[in-house]
């Protein structure tokens, strides 16, 4: 069935934020130097832009985050913006009201865009067929399916570091099954010409057919970090750390817990990230997160300057 | 009341001794029966006469799973919209499946749902019992009371039985009476919390999997539970390549078993979802397309008995939420015979054929004297047009559903009258 990309405009702009996947490759490395330009704007003594001046941002997190939703209601407000918080779990959804009468009753309020965070994988499609034009949804996390912001400052974490993506290996390691933040990773990467993606865990925890994204699959941590440039680890929910999908999160550690060890197969100089928050001890070793291979800060900071250039595109900056 | 319809294509296909028919002839139904085919009876007057030139006149269409969603459920559907659905699809025979509310696991109820039915006097409707108490998999339900009711088997509708040695009782207790068995293969733990076929697409669009060993693992418990206990059963909605191999084997080796398959899971894909696309939600999920096409092959040669449309009417919020919020299913009833119609041309299966499957060969399923043209049989007839083209659209469909992946879409095929019990029906 053809479908259009719901998330760009007919002349191929960014109109919605919902997935890294199907974005063109153009569009990704715009966002990327459009970037650029705002991480300057985080050191300066007035941290401000006034390009969303006037906006009315609602962060709708259906799904609790303090850390995500802190960023996003950082870089909208160095935009200018007016920031709205809500906490939906506490509010309408247990009141019985419709996801899509709540979005309603936002839009009513003059909303500008949306930034949603949702269980169910797809929520932010919904969203975004729903709204009247004008209004930009951005994806921050639905489900197992994408966290398209996150994918694109591991990007642009990658290409400060590496330059560029033509001859890199990467390696994304651990829970992939229930990883929105490896999709999201894994469609930019093979967009923006990265040859090598790999990932590594357990079967219990690497999708069905995850190869035909374009990545190939190991079990072994140590081959499978032979020689790679950039070690991109998962955080591993509390829930799933003991029951049918892996027997306790030590053996997780010992199998595929990034050590000292297990790094040393990567390349002298490659990176190690992770979106956070982390478990130490259980997906990487403290001494790792804390060394000098890890860029798991600047992830943090870069992440500020790749979500106030999606606010900007999707407001027609 | 004589009714003579003329300068029609008669086409009728059986496995049974009864002829099969391709020809053009008139066929005249007195008193609610098919009095004669060809040529009129001494003396034959016919009060009403259907000029069905440049159509084609069937049996009425029998359906192998039809929710008319009562009781219970009567803000999704009622059973006087769905029935008017079904004549209007040239459905005459629609066999429900238990899963309303209260479930169908009472005696008092069937009999209220049959009057409820012969009032409306559209379709003629055949429950299925639930197999155990509110199809909870726990207790076994009055099998003996339900079948004296009118049930013409005993069904776990979308509700796998967990627990295996309630299975094997409920099978040996109906092999008793020789009952049959009506099961959805689905392995409950392996399904658990799915949403989409467990495979390329789910894992792209981070849908939680439905593997297909949920079909096969419940298909083996089931064969070998056969086996052990005499059982009949008829499979309802099967999926999967795999699935499809295991019943083939099955019926070789002798099993009394019988399957059927949904229109959609001969036509779509989980490709068909696009960007989460509620309306392609189904149970069992839309699989592969190496799936649907041997799906197709088992159709041909006959280890699939039957299409059913699996018609499953909701409100429009139960679609307007995120995929793995939404109901699964679509309203299927007004669809059924042109979706059958288009399946027949994609595959280059013999219109008498694809008929068959929707007529006589679901009627032997269930064992009703219906899906036939033969002189005797009672009248249930579906005059169609084969060229005429229509749109799907909300405002037109009976169904008091709208949710079809085929909204808005042109089809091929349209029902122009149907007859029961020698009544025209449709249109009404």
């Amino acid at each position: 069935m053809l479908t259009v990309n719901p998330q760009l405009t007919a002349d191929k702009k960014l109109k919605h934020l919902l997935t890294t996947e199907g974005l063109p490759k153009k569009l990704i490395e715009q966002i990327l130097e459009t970037a650029d330009q705002f991480v300057s704007v985080g050191d300066r003594e007035v941290k401000k832009v006034p390009l969303l001046r006037g906006k009315s941002v609602f962060n709708l997190f259906f799904e609790n985050s303090t850390r995500t939703r802190t960023t996003f209601e950082i870089a909208a407000k160095r935009l200018s913006a007016d920031v709205i918080n809500l906490n939906i779990n506490a509010s309408s959804a247990s009141k019985g009201e419709s996801l899509l009468d709540t979005i309603d009753n936002l839009a009513a309020m003059n909303a500008d865009m949306f930034i949603v965070r949702h269980a169910q994988s797809g929520a932010p499609h919904l969203i975004a067929q729903h709204v009247k034009s004008g209004i930009a949804v951005i994806n921050a996390g639905d489900g197992r399916h994408a966290h398209p912001t996150q994918g694109l400052l591991d990007m642009y974490t990658i290409r400060h570091y590496k330059k560029s993506f033509h001859n890199l290996s990467v390696a994304i390691v651990g829970d992939i099954l229930h990883s929105r933040v490896a999709r999201s990773g894994i469609h930019a990467l093979t967009t923006l010409g990265c040859p090598d993606v790999r990932v590594i865990g357990p079967a219990t925890l690497i999708p069905t057919e995850v190869s035909r994204m374009g990545v190939s699959v190991h079990h072994d941590m140590h081959r499978g970090l032979e020689g790679v440039d950039v070690v991109m680890m998962l955080r591993l929910q509390n829930e799933r750390m003991s029951g049918p999908l892996l027997p306790s999160a030590h053996e997780f550690f010992k199998n595929y817990g990034l050590n000292a060890e297990k790094l040393s197969r990567a390349k002298p100089d490659a990176i190690v990230m992770h979106p956070g928050p982390m478990n130490r001890g259980v997906e990487i070793e403290s001494g790792i997160a804390d060394g000098r291979q890890s860029v798991i800060l600047p992830q943090v900071t870069f992440g500020i300057a790749v979500r106030m250039a999606v606010m900007a595109m999707v407001t027609g900056n | 009341m004589k009714i003579e319809i003329k300068n029609g294509r008669l086409i009728h296909s059986t496995t049974e001794p009864a002829p099969s028919r391709n020809e053009n002839a008139s066929l005249y139904i007195d008193n609610g029966s098919i009095a004669s085919i060809g040529e009129a009876p001494e003396g034959f007057v016919a009060d009403k006469v259907i000029d069905a030139a440049g159509k084609i006149v069937c049996p009425g269409l029998v359906d192998l799973c039809a929710r008319l969603r009562e009781p219970g459920f009567e803000y999704r559907a009622t059973l006087e919209s769905e029935m008017r659905a079904a004549v209007a699809g040239g459905v005459t025979s629609l066999v429900c499946p238990p899963d309303t509310d209260p479930v169908l696991d009472e005696p008092g109820l069937v009999e209220m749902l049959k009057r409820r039915a012969t009032m409306a006097n559209l379709a003629r409707v055949y429950p299925l019992g639930a197999l155990t108490l509110g199809l909870k998999g726990e207790k076994l339900a009055e099998m003996t009371e339900l079948h004296e009711a009118g049930c013409v088997g005993f069904f776990q509708a979308d509700h796998p039985i967990r627990d295996t040695m309630v299975l094997y009782r409920a099978m040996q207790y109906a092999a008793t009476f020789g009952y049959t068995v009506w099961l959805r293969p689905q392995e409950a733990y392996l399904a658990a919390d799915g949403i989409a076929h467990d495979g390329e697409v789910a894992t792209r669009l981070g849908l939680a999997g439905i593997p297909v060993s949920a079909e096969t693992v419940a298909i083996a418990a089931i064969t070998t539970l056969m086996r052990e206990t005499g059982a009949k059963v008829h499979l309802a909605r099967l999926s999967s390549a795999a699935g499809v191999d295991l019943v083939r084997r099955a019926k070789a080796d002798g099993l009394p078993m019988t399957c059927d398959v949904g229109i959609h899971h001969l036509l779509l894909t989980d490709r068909d979802i696009g960007y989460f696309n509620s309306q392609y939600r189904f149970t069992p999920p839309l699989r592969s397309m190496a799936d649907r096409d041997a799906l197709s092959r088992g159709l041909v040669d006959n280890t699939i008995d039957a299409i059913c449309s699996d018609h499953t009417p909701h409100d429009d919020d139960a679609k307007h939420v995120p995929f793995g919020e939404a109901e699964a299913g679509a309203t299927a009833l007004e669809t059924l015979l042109a979706l059958t119609l288009k399946w027949a041309d994609t595959q280059q299966v013999p219109l008498p054929f694809a008929l068959q499957k929707i007529t006589a060969d679901p009627a032997r399923v269930v064992g009703l004297n219906a899906g036939q043209l033969k002189v005797g049989a009672p009248a249930d007839v579906c005059i169609f047009n084969p060229q005429a083209f229509w749109v799907v659209a909300g405002q037109t469909l009976m169904s008091q559903g709208k949710n079809t992946p085929y909204l808005s879409c042109e089809l091929q095929g349209k029902v122009t009258h149907t007859l029961v019990n020698g009544q025209l029906v449709f249109p009404g």
